[in-house]
């Protein structure tokens, strides 16, 4: 087991002492909330859910083919193609070899433990300082499994962009497997980097993903979550500061039909000064079924002074029969503090869109086309990966011919 | 030609106690070349007319007929309505957020016509129509009415009455909350319009104000959801000096 370099955890009160970066002046205590994960690399630590618990209650256990549980996790019913620009490097290493645990991840539920433990070998991305990746690393997986009883798989991959460079890694995942996935992300100091996962899998793909950054001082990271296919989609994704100034933005994309469910779960913790966070998750449903979680929690430590940090979720519903769940919590440790704050809105078309629109001769299939396109396209916007604009239009486009143009 | 014809319409809402009759019997015919304006107190009606006309799933029409050019326009979806050559531009237009305005309008102009403009052409009429109302050529990259200032709202409802090219224009306060600048700007686009072949305007304002700039052919002063008086250009300047009291008095 591989430990944090500048941090050392004590498992029987889970304190924090951080020895470099920090200086224990800053107070890195155990937080008594609800919304800190108290991790451990102990799978005896996490006991197998049933379903009740706080971190579990939305997801639907049963059809996660015992990841939570026991189910064997050495399959490998996929193959992965690396694209990598220049100057960057990437390789597959024995899990022992792959410096885990950097970005500080502690396993903070039992299928993050069980692939901690499962993955023998891991995807290593490694940008070198200062060096500017003019075009994007990509990882695409391509599940090959062809029953829901082939075995499923555990992966581990350490995205590290040294300090000061600048590169863009898209982790694209398509065809059918069971993945539980483990993605550590150390941005460096004054760097700025773009991971984006793209979730376009077959109906019946189940995806359960821990992911967790570690932002350096003065550093950018932008994650980015577009989340289509799969039957069940699980995402962790966590964050936690490693020096003043960083800052977070965690975008998302997510469109659920009849029968997917889709969970996404968010923790930035704000353990340093000046640091910001903003969370903007946008996601539609349609069909008898669909179902979507977001989860947006925000906890700002005592040492988090003058930091910004605002998370929004908006949900479109565009059928009857659908389910959205949005709960954002916001745990304020500290008054001092430039900015907190979250949104969040579910709801139908509205009424009044559409007949502006019509009332200029568009039709209403058109009308509520229109309307879906532009409640996506500044979030596609502000993913800047102009390779990719292209495709997500596309995709919305047929997520929506599936349904809201079929009927109208 | 282009004429709108509206008899003995009534139109009520859906309130918590019931529904509730707003227009009480409303006949008005706007023809060719011909502007209207209808004046009248808060809560008169006026806007109900115009979005009862145009189509808006809130109201619901218990009698009359309103055509244009004949053809039953209560029949017509909202699209339709459109595509028969009725525009609305609205008191309050609607934000489209992620949708431009060049997207918007290309959408509508080819849906009105069933073909997508020639694109050179296109883009230097969209550039030309919103030069015309003072609005920047990179406003087209805005999303529709998103973060647009009152003034700014309104220019672009006219902007897209000048693309659009209906027959016949309802005008819902298009004068409201402009200052003096603005309102000559609008005013200028409406007159513009209203030089085109065989074009109807219907003017619906709570002001004389913006009648200095537009002159109209016919006032209708609106109360209690009738029409309680009709006359010339003249009635504007008698209700800028005596105000609505006298009306509103006699429909008690």
């Amino acid at each position: 087991m591989v430990r944090p370099v500048e941090t050392t955890y004590d498992e029987s009160n889970f304190q924090v002492t951080v020895t470099e970066n920090l200086s224990s002046a800053l107070e890195l205590d155990k937080v008594e909330s609800h919304l800190h994960p108290e991790g451990s690399f102990d799978l005896a630590d996490h006991a197998v859910p049933t379903g009740r618990e706080e971190i579990w209650r939305f997801t639907p256990l049963k059809r996660l083919r015992g990841l939570h549980a026991d189910a064997p996790l050495g399959g490998s019913f996929f193959s992965a193609d690396l694209t990598v620009p220049e100057g960057v490097e990437a390789a597959v290493v024995d899990s022992a070899d792959a410096g885990r645990g950097v970005s500080g991840l502690v396993p903070w539920d039992r299928i993050a433990a069980r692939t901690w433990d499962a993955a023998a070998r891991t995807l290593t991305v490694r940008i070198p300082k200062e060096l500017v990746a003019d075009q994007p690393v990509y990882v695409d997986v391509k599940g090959t499994a062809t029953s829901a009883d082939d075995e499923a798989t555990a992966s581990h991959v350490v995205i590290t962009a040294e300090p000061f460079s600048q590169a863009t890694v898209v982790l694209r995942f398509t065809g059918s497997m069971t993945l539980a996935d483990n993605v550590e992300i150390v941005v460096g100091d004054g760097a700025q980097l773009t991971v984006v996962s793209i979730d376009d899998w077959a109906d019946d793909a189940v995806h359960v993903g821990h992911r967790h950054v570690r932002v350096g001082r003065d550093a950018s990271f932008k994650h980015v979550d577009v989340t289509f296919g799969g039957s069940v989609v699980r995402h962790d994704t966590t964050a936690e500061y490693a020096g003043a100034g960083g800052s977070v933005d965690m975008l998302g994309l997510y469109f659920a039909d009849a029968g997917q469910h889709i969970e996404h779960r968010l923790f930035v913790d704000h353990t340093a000064p000046n640091t910001k966070s903003n969370v903007v998750y946008k996601g539609a449903l349609q069909g008898e079924g669909a179902r979507t979680v977001w989860i947006g929690n925000v906890l700002i430590r005592k040492v988090a002074e003058g930091i910004e940090t605002y998370e929004e979720n908006r949900n479109l519903v565009l059928t009857d029969g659908c389910q959205a769940d949005s709960v954002p919590n916001l745990e304020i440790e500290t008054g001092e503090i430039a900015g907190a704050g979250h949104a969040s809105a579910t709801g139908r078309f509205d009424d009044n869109q559409l007949f502006y629109l019509r009332s200029r001769g568009v039709s209403e299939k058109e009308a509520r086309r229109l309307v879906v396109h532009g409640f996506f396209n500044d979030l596609i916007r502000h993913i800047n990966v102009p390779e990719l604009e292209e495709s997500l239009f596309a995709t919305v486009e047929a997520e929506l011919a599936k349904n809201v143009l079929a009927e109208a | 030609m282009s004429t709108l014809e509206i008899k003995d319409l009534h139109v009520s809402v859906d309130t918590e106690d019931g529904a509730k009759e707003i227009l009480k019997g409303v006949t008005l015919t706007i023809k060719d070349g011909e502007t209207h304006a209808i004046m009248g107190p808060n809560g008169s009606g006026k806007s109900t007319l115009a979005y009862s006309i145009a189509g808006h799933p809130k109201y619901t029409i218990t009698s009359g007929t309103v055509t244009i050019d004949g053809e039953d326009v209560l029949e017509m979806s909202v699209d339709e309505r459109a595509k028969a050559g009725l525009f609305l531009a609205m008191q309050y237009p609607v934000e489209v957020p992620g949708v431009s305005v060049a997207n918007f309008l290309r959408t509508a102009k080819t849906a009105l016509d069933g073909e997508a403009p020639k694109l050179r052409t296109w883009v230097k009429d969209v550039n030309g129509a919103l030069e015309q109302m003072n609005l920047d050529p990179a406003f087209s990259q805005r999303s529709v009415n998103e973060g647009f200032s009152g003034g700014e709202k309104k220019r672009h409802e006219i902007a897209q009455m000048d693309l659009l090219d209906p027959k016949v224009a309802l005008l819902d306060e298009i004068d409201s909350g402009l200052d003096i600048d603005a309102l000559k700007v609008v005013s200028e686009g409406i007159n513009r319009f209203k030089e085109r072949d065989g074009k109807g305007v219907l003017l619906i304002t709570h002001y004389t104000r913006i009648l200095r700039y537009v002159k109209p052919d016919f006032v209708h002063v609106f109360v209690n959801g009738k029409i309680a008086e009709e006359g010339g250009p003249e009635l504007a300047d008698q209700l800028e000096a005596e105000g609505y009291d006298k009306y509103v008095k006699a429909a008690v």
